[in-house]
């Protein structure tokens, strides 16, 4: 940098020869971040060695300057030090940025800085630590569930998955400290494998407009990054505990962090949840245990020009499915539905027994970054996952133990990237990813293979440009181009195969016949490009206003290229379909936004239209010797989804606070002119909170929610044939329960045990009315009612 | 500069990874627990021929429907009745009923008539515990009638029960057959 200036000072120096000198230079120093001023900022002229300070309000002054472009070297002890040229013509005023660091480490995220903006015209809701911890004994769903637009599926009430604006599964990337999951995500039934206590901000971005981290999240991103770590010598932690009396269990989590002055840090945090059967208000649901334990730990170097960090995470979670779920064919599902409770019924118990869920997941990740002067700041990672999914059915003889699904999952990524300032407006993020993966299905489960064995290569280049037109408009357009190639071995039912005519139009991928099954080596490539476009506009004190228009496309996964069978947790025969393409959608979205401590309110309408959707949905009931089963077909259409979402935050007196949420969406089918199955029922929320920091930092919440009964739902109802009685029943698989309010409360108070050392003791009630309600987005809503009141006690110290 | 070593180092280890992959072949899964067919031999003691009722479906939740024999009864004739389930995807095949009785308590037959078909049956045999386990039965064929016959293998039913209606547990096999007593 010192050359640079040197340079600089040789050639401005020429130009500034015999010419006026008494030109004066003045202006303010802010953070890039809120635009804080800055004081106690140091610039220094290269050219005539003038120091100043900023003042107390963050202004400073030159005075005696020619008409010349000068040198500033800008620096303060918690900022990176950086150049400006200037160009001075009589008495010039500039305002000059930089990046605050709050006395904390710049960690290494792809984009460098902590917590930073993944995309500048799309909104941002973000979920901070304090909400998190109030979420230590849920999961990762629960939490994001409180934001407007995003709603949970459920499969029961400890299988949570994000659906953002009424989509989920795949088309909803989940990214874990910089790493995008690969947990076998297509899954309705399958939850993020995130221990929410190693997340330190949460944040969800609803389209696809975050394009370094993929280009086919059509719903949306979420991004969990860890706590961040303070540059100085200090050893500090943390310990959560959280009893519940429904499920009647303890959530324990610890974290540690040692950190010291010359950048070296290290973290280790652990979690364990143990929880029995779950209770609706009426009956017991056996069943619904969960043992989860998590552990993680962190190790990094960081300077302000350059640094390295590993991770690696291990996350392990047993979970119960309710028994009263597991049924035999149609026939069952019509004793089920006829049932008020559940067939059946338990003692309370710990134990979770089959069917029951058994995952565990590794992440290990090595990253590290350097800035250049000349093109910026360079960032490398390479990340290995490693998923193991057992699925526990129940079962007979030998096989009782053995899972019904063993699947492992293998991801090696490698990541470059690189961020530059192409001038003081301009940006350019730009890099390229590759990816290889490879899925084993265990044959030893004497079950046939849910998912094929496959390897899957991958390849992403990216660019991001934003421009800061000046200071009301902001513009970014990006573009993502990706890769991929499948190799897959499956076997296919010799019947299913024929029937399909895929012995025609397939026959040279048949590697083998066998006597009933036909041994396939399909390949298959997919070209994907995605993009974006995007515009900010701020205006008066408090208003901005965000537009955005995005292309993505998604590959179909490989449930859905590749399911023919009986999918026994959802008691139908699941069908794909070899010959499908991408998927591709255009989602425009517009975000009005007030942003102040007294009022402040975000509007976001949106819509987005997806071709070649791929949508599930039953052609026909087959017959087989376990009875009747409703045969689902996957098949790609034309869809839209239409919707807006609303928060505010209101302080209507001193220490009150209201705050207001509203979701709607609606998804249509374009092609059949009908409603879209599964879409999240409108929503509105209602929280009064008291806070007073002045008395212990107690806090107050009482929250509203209430969900509208869904109305727009397509017919998916059959008959079948009812041997004990002799006749045709319709089953009624597609009505939506009723409309339902739950009231929550929740508080905490402060106790400060040491100089160090800080008690938060908390109490939360969820359905204090201990309200029977069933659930539309929750899989298992046919067979019991959702969780009744549950008394949450926590426990917190920060040391 | 140690920064580039490092990460030189660190792409081409992650390149090994991605070179070392397996590209055998995967091997077949046979299924294990997959009944695909149940045969009920009813013997007359009136020592005349058997009568076989048979549901057979090979590709299991395949496309193919089942294949069904079924038989006609003889009024006023007591049959015994017995069950035997198979998996046919294996060879040779395996025999289902055998894991069905050693796993007696989770387990019961039941058999279903409708209105119109004059029969009666009974569960003979019990399982570990005295309750029914019923792969064993008489029927009794009553006045000359029609209709259809079911049997209902339940798993993890609630034991003692009445019938099939308070018994609960998940279906394995619901077998349907046409028959006439004549």
């Amino acid at each position: 940098m010192r050359n640079y200036a040197l340079l600089i000072l040789l050639f401005s120096s020429i130009t500034s020869l015999s010419q006026n000198c008494d030109n004066s230079l003045s202006g303010i120093v802010t953070d890039i971040h809120d635009g804080q001023l800055l004081t106690g900022v140091t610039l220094i002229v290269a050219e005539t060695d003038q120091t100043v300070q900023t003042s107390l309000d963050g202004t400073f002054s030159f005075a005696n300057l020619c008409n010349a472009t000068y040198y500033i070297q800008v620096s303060h002890p918690y900022c990176l030090t950086k150049g400006f040229t200037v160009k001075v013509y009589g008495d010039t005023n500039k305002s000059f940025k930089l990046e605050h660091h709050i006395e904390e480490l710049n960690q290494i995220t792809i984009e460098g800085k902590a917590y930073n903006d993944n995309t500048k015209t799309l909104l941002e809701n973000t979920i901070n630590k304090e909400e998190l911890e109030r979420f230590s004994s849920g999961s990762i769903g629960d939490a994001l569930k409180n934001l407007s637009g995003v709603s949970a599926l459920n499969t029961g009430n400890t299988v949570v998955k994000p659906l953002i604006n009424g989509l989920h599964s795949s088309r909803v990337v989940i990214i874990n400290n910089g790493v995008r999951m690969e947990d076998q995500e297509w899954g309705a039934e399958h939850a993020p494998n995130i221990d929410i206590n190693s997340v330190g901000n949460l944040s969800v971005i609803k389209g696809a407009g975050a394009l370094q981290y993929s280009g086919d999240a059509i719903g949306g991103v979420i991004i969990a990054e860890t706590l961040k770590v303070p540059v100085k010598d200090s050893l500090y932690g943390k310990s959560l505990m959280t009893t519940t009396t429904n499920g009647r269990g303890l959530s324990l989590s610890s974290q540690l962090t040692k950190s010291y002055e010359n950048g070296w840090h290290a973290t280790l945090q652990g979690t364990v949840k143990r929880f029995g059967d779950f209770e609706a208000p009426d009956y017991i649901l056996s069943n619904t245990g969960v043992y989860e334990r998590n552990l993680s730990v962190k190790v990094g170097f960081n300077r302000f020009d350059y640094g390295i960090e590993g991770y690696y995470s291990r996350f392990k979670n047993e979970i119960g499915i309710l028994s009263a779920s597991h049924l035999g064919g149609a026939q069952d599902q019509v004793r089920a539905l006829d049932s008020n409770i559940p067939l059946m019924i338990k003692d309370f118990t710990y134990t979770i027994k089959a069917p029951r869920q058994d995952v565990t997941h590794h992440l290990a990740t090595i990253k590290g970054f350097k800035r250049f002067e000349i093109f910026g700041k360079l960032s490398f990672q390479y990340d290995f996952q490693r998923n193991n999914r057992l699925e526990f059915d129940i079962r007979r003889g030998d096989d009782k133990e053995k899972p019904s699904v063993d699947l492992e999952l293998d991801t090696h990524t490698v990541l470059l990237d690189l961020e530059s300032s192409l001038t003081d407006e301009i940006g350019l993020k730009s890099g390229l990813m590759t990816r290889y993966q490879n899925n084993f299905a265990n044959p030893s489960t004497g079950v046939r293979r849910l998912i094929p064995d496959y390897e899957m290569y991958d390849l992403g280049v990216y660019f991001i440009v934003d421009y800061q037109l000046n200071d009301q408009w902001l513009l970014e357009a990006g573009g993502r181009y990706e890769y991929s190639y499948m190799d897959v071995f499956k076997f296919y039912k010799t019947s299913f195969w024929e029937s399909r005519d895929y012995d025609q139009r397939f026959p040279e991928i048949v590697v083998e016949e066998l006597s009933t099954q036909i041994l396939t080596n399909p390949q298959l490539n997919f070209s994907n490009g995605s993009g974006t476009l995007g515009a900010t506009y701020a205006f008066g004190e408090d208003y901005k206003l965000f537009f955005n228009y995005s292309i993505a496309s998604r590959a179909p996964n490989p449930s859905e290229l590749f399911s023919e069978g009986l999918h026994h947790s959802a008691s139908r025969i699941e069908l794909g379909d070899l010959s499908f393409n991408s998927e591709i959608a255009h989602k425009v979205a517009l975000t009005f936004q007030r942003d102040s401590d007294k009022f402040s309110i975000n509007i976001n309408p949106y819509i987005n239209t997806i071709s070649d959707f791929i949508v599930i949905e039953p052609t026909e009931v087959q017959q087989t010797l376990r009875g009747n089963f409703q045969v689902w077909e996957y098949r790609q259409t034309n869809a839209q989804l239409l919707g807006v979402d609303v928060d505010a935050s209101y302080v209507f007196a001193e220490n009150y606070r209201l705050k207001s949420q509203f979701s709607l969406v609606k998804g249509y089918d374009r092609t059949l002119d009908e409603p879209l199955i599964g879409m999240p029922p409108v929503n509105i929320s209602n929280e009064i909170v008291y806070q007073n920091s002045e008395f212990n930092n107690i806090r107050l919440s009482l929250q509203s929610a209430y969900h509208f009964k869904q109305n727009n739902y397509p017919n998916t109802n059959f008959e079948v044939f009812i041997p004990e009685t002799q006749t045709r029943q319709e089953l009624d698989v597609s009505s939506t329960p009723d409309a339902y309010h739950l009231l929550n409360f929740s508080s905490s108070i402060d106790v400060n045990l040491n100089q160090k050392s800080k008690l938060t003791v908390g109490l939360r009630i969820t359905n204090v009315l201990n309200t029977s309600y069933r659930n539309y987005l929750n899989r298992l809503r046919y067979y019991a009612d959702d969780l009744g009141r549950n008394f949450l006690f926590n426990l917190k110290i920060n040391y | 500069m140690k920064n580039i070593k490092f990460l030189t180092t660190a792409l081409f280890t992650s390149i090994l990874f991605i070179g070392c992959s397996k590209d055998d072949a995967p091997q077949p899964v046979n299924e294990e627990e997959v009944i695909t067919t149940l045969t009920v031999t009813l013997v007359p003691n009136d020592g005349s021929t058997a009568i076989t009722l048979q549901t057979r479906d090979l590709d299991g939740d395949g496309p193919n429907e089942p294949d069904i024999t079924t038989g006609n009864l003889v009024a006023g004739v007591t049959y015994r009745g017995s069950i035997v389930l198979l998996n046919e995807t294996v060879d040779p095949a395996e025999d289902i009923t055998e894991e069905v009785e050693e796993e007696s308590v989770e387990h019961q037959f039941f058999y279903t008539a409708t209105a119109g078909l004059d029969v009666t049956t009974n569960g003979e045999n019990l399982d570990s515990e005295g309750n029914k386990l019923g792969t064993v039965f008489t029927l009794v064929a009553g006045a000359v009638s029609s209709g259809t016959l079911t049997f209902t293998l339940r798993h993890e039913p609630t034991k003692p029960n009445t019938g099939i209606d308070d018994a609960g547990g998940e279906s394995d096999v619901i077998a349907t057959f046409n028959v006439a007593v004549q």
